[in-house]
């Protein structure tokens, strides 16, 4: 028979893992021995077998107690599941549809029979997943930044008064958009099954990299300010949109692909024209972000694509209809247009003013070319993409 | 849903979690095709005097209810049964801890002394570690100062704040000696409540048995037999059973035996226990 000698070992000093480690190693039925000397020790013993389900029995002539170990704790285990594998490049790691029981368990566990549902809506491996998602994720924790030591705030420079007021306002104008693609990706994650951990990381990541484009414009704007630009009913129209959008596939669509893959024109523009360094140094931070969001809206968008043959009709319809909801609004505020074309100017000559002004229009050509790369690349024609593309909001997010 | 036939049980609402236990064993037995639905009461004198009435055929009662019903009973020319109970109603012990470093080693030391008990109604907080003080030739009204820490009374010391004040009195030396049940002292022991090697046993009670499922004789014997089968036959290998069981505190139903009842009776007997309660009912 096993003997256990807990010498003068305690109960609450962790008696009860030796005698848990025993009884796990014979079968159900099967007795093992206790001795020990520290007073009340059968007191613990009977009580602890008791609550456990073991029996509980004392030795012939005083020589210790026996425990028999009983059916509860491999009972517990019975129809437990495994929970797919951690590696997700193992074959059957991410299941197509992982059961709402198991719930918060990290994938590769084994999860208890009987656990409780969770209501995520999201939980189709074909909507979510991609196998770039780890990638991706890896890729943004190695890029995170720290907008304190990134960006150089003392630099010294001095604007003329209303280039530092176009400034202002394109930063005004950038929060609320980044604030938008904040707030959707951030929804959906707590839709999502927790089994696809990656995909969950890497929006969780994505929603952190936005809070600091967040923090670094306001820090711009606020350099030598103390009030922000205008905000306006059009630009707001806009983002509710998407703010508003229930389906998942429609929103990465409408928010990575449409309105982030134009946005990373929008801020290589503004870095290559910007007027200052810290407004050079935040919006190259950022464009480098936003690559990563647009990459992986693509790549997971076309993996769904592939296994779904109207969600490309889905996508396209979802673009009708903004364009639709958003044809009586103004689109991009005058002030953020011109705030452009004075960036691009460089200064107040006619021929600065003539040049910026076809800058701006390169750069929504720029916008043009860069969505429709990105729409081929979900499996649209040219046509079908130069067509969607120009239904873009003029919100340009 | 008819309702008419329905085995009926009474249970005492010592927590909030009575309610999700027999929602859940109401379905297994009707999963089953018992028709069984349950009664809620805020005190077991309740109970048990609800049970004499007819009100319902089974009572899941406390070891004090099942002394009360039993002596009632028998009064009214009736018998009474304990038809099934938890593995962990068997063998339980009630210990008389005082500090380490005590001076006191012997129970007849404890005269003088401030004894801190669990609910006056309680058998193992209250009536059974002070019937063995009484046993060792303690009066227990005259040499002890017994200082009580009732918590819900009616409770029959089912919710275990009594024996939890109890304790925290003892560390905090405000009592000299505290009565507990061992899974208590095990569990405040683990729990920290107890520092290691803080507290020893000064004494310890007789093993004796906890709760039961009473029936009378008026009870439709059938259903009273196929739910003490579906009982026994619950299953801690079951994902929907298991956590109620783990609820109710037990990995698996055992016939009722009564034998272990003597120790109680004999406290209940010493200390006059159902008297009050069997007047109250004009027996
Ligand atoms: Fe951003
Ligand atoms: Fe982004």
């Amino acid at each position: 028979m096993t003997e256990v000698d807990l010498a003068d070992l305690r109960f609450e000093e962790g008696a009860h893992l030796l005698l848990a480690r025993a009884l796990g190693r014979v079968a159900v039925g099967e007795e093992i021995a206790v001795r020990g000397r520290t007073p009340d020790l059968d007191i613990h013993l009977r009580a602890w077998a008791r609550a456990e389900g073991h029996g509980f029995g004392l030795l012939d002539g005083g020589a210790g107690f026996a425990l028999r170990r009983g059916p509860a704790q491999s009972a517990r285990w019975q129809g437990a599941e495994q929970a797919g594998r951690p590696d997700p490049a193992l074959p059957g790691a991410v299941v197509n549809q992982p059961p709402s029981h198991w719930g918060l368990a990290a994938r590769g566990a084994t999860v208890e029979a009987g656990a409780l549902d969770f209501r995520f809506t999201l939980a189709g491996k074909s909507q979510l997943w991609a196998d770039e998602a780890a990638r991706l994720y890896a890729q943004a924790v190695a890029s995170q930044w720290n907008p304190h030591t990134a960006v150089d705030w003392n630099a010294s420079f001095e604007l003329p008064e209303e280039v530092e007021d176009a400034v202002v306002q394109l930063m005004t104008y950038l929060i609320e958009n980044e604030t938008a693609a904040l707030v959707v990706p951030s929804r959906f994650v707590a839709q999502m099954h927790p089994h696809f951990r990656e995909v969950l990381q890497l929006l969780a990541i994505q929603a952190a990299d936005e809070a600091r484009h967040i923090e670094v414009f306001t820090r711009r704007a606020t350099l030598k300010r103390d009030r922000l630009g205008l905000s306006t009913v059009g630009g707001q129209a806009s983002l509710k949109t998407l703010v508003d959008e229930p389906d998942f596939a429609v929103a990465s669509f409408l928010l990575s692909v449409m309105g982030e893959g134009t946005f990373l024109t929008l801020l290589r523009f503004l870095e290559r024209h910007a007027p200052d360094p810290v407004t050079r140094a935040v919006t190259a931070l950022a464009a480098a972000d936003e690559a990563r969001h647009v990459a992986f809206g693509v790549a997971h968008l076309r993996e769904s694509a592939l296994a779904d043959p109207f969600l490309l009709e889905r996508l396209a319809a979802s673009v009708h209809r903004r364009h639709e909801a958003l044809r009586h609004t103004a689109g991009l505020n005058q002030e953020v247009r011109d705030a452009l074309v004075l960036l691009a100017a460089g200064g107040w000559e006619h021929k600065q003013l003539r040049l910026g002004s076809l800058r701006v229009a390169q750069l929504l050509a720029d916008m043009d070319v860069g969505r429709r790369n990105l729409l081929r690349r979900l499996g649209f024609d040219d046509e079908r993409a130069a067509a969607l593309s120009g239904l873009h909001t003029r919100n340009f997010m | 849903m008819s309702h008419a036939g329905a085995l009926l049980l009474g249970a005492v609402a010592y927590d909030p979690k009575v309610v999700a236990i027999w929602d859940g064993f109401r379905e297994y037995f009707a999963e089953r095709g018992l028709d069984f639905d349950y009664v809620l009461y805020s005190n077991y004198e309740r109970q048990v005097a609800s049970h004499l009435a007819g009100h319902i055929h089974v009572a899941w009662n406390s070891p004090l209810a099942w002394l009360q019903t039993e002596a009632a009973a028998a009064k009214l020319g009736r018998r009474a049964e304990a038809i099934c109970m938890r593995d962990t109603d068997r063998d339980l012990r009630s210990v008389i801890l005082v500090q380490q470093g005590s001076p006191i080693h012997e129970v007849g030391e404890l005269a003088g002394m401030r004894v801190g008990v669990g609910a006056k109604d309680s058998p193992q907080g209250y009536l059974l570690p002070l019937d063995l003080l009484a046993q060792s030739g303690l009066n227990v009204g005259r040499d002890l100062s017994v200082v009580p820490f009732d918590v819900l009374l009616g409770k029959h010391g089912d919710h275990i704040g009594g024996e939890r004040l109890a304790v925290e009195a003892l560390t905090r030396g405000e009592v000299d000696a505290a009565c507990i049940l061992d899974g208590n002292y095990l569990a405040f022991a683990q729990a920290g409540l107890l520092p290691s090697g803080s507290a020893r046993v000064l004494a310890r009670t007789a093993l004796y048995d906890h709760c039961n499922f009473t029936v009378l004789d008026d009870a439709p014997a059938e259903q009273v037999a196929r739910f003490r089968e579906l009982l026994l036959e619950m299953s801690y290998a079951d994902p929907k059973i298991r956590p109620l069981l783990d609820m109710e505190g037990l990995k698996q139903w055992l016939p009722g035996r009564t034998e272990g009842y003597l120790p109680l009776a004999a406290a209940v007997e010493r200390f006059g226990a159902l008297q009050p309660f069997l007047a109250e009912l004009g027996l």
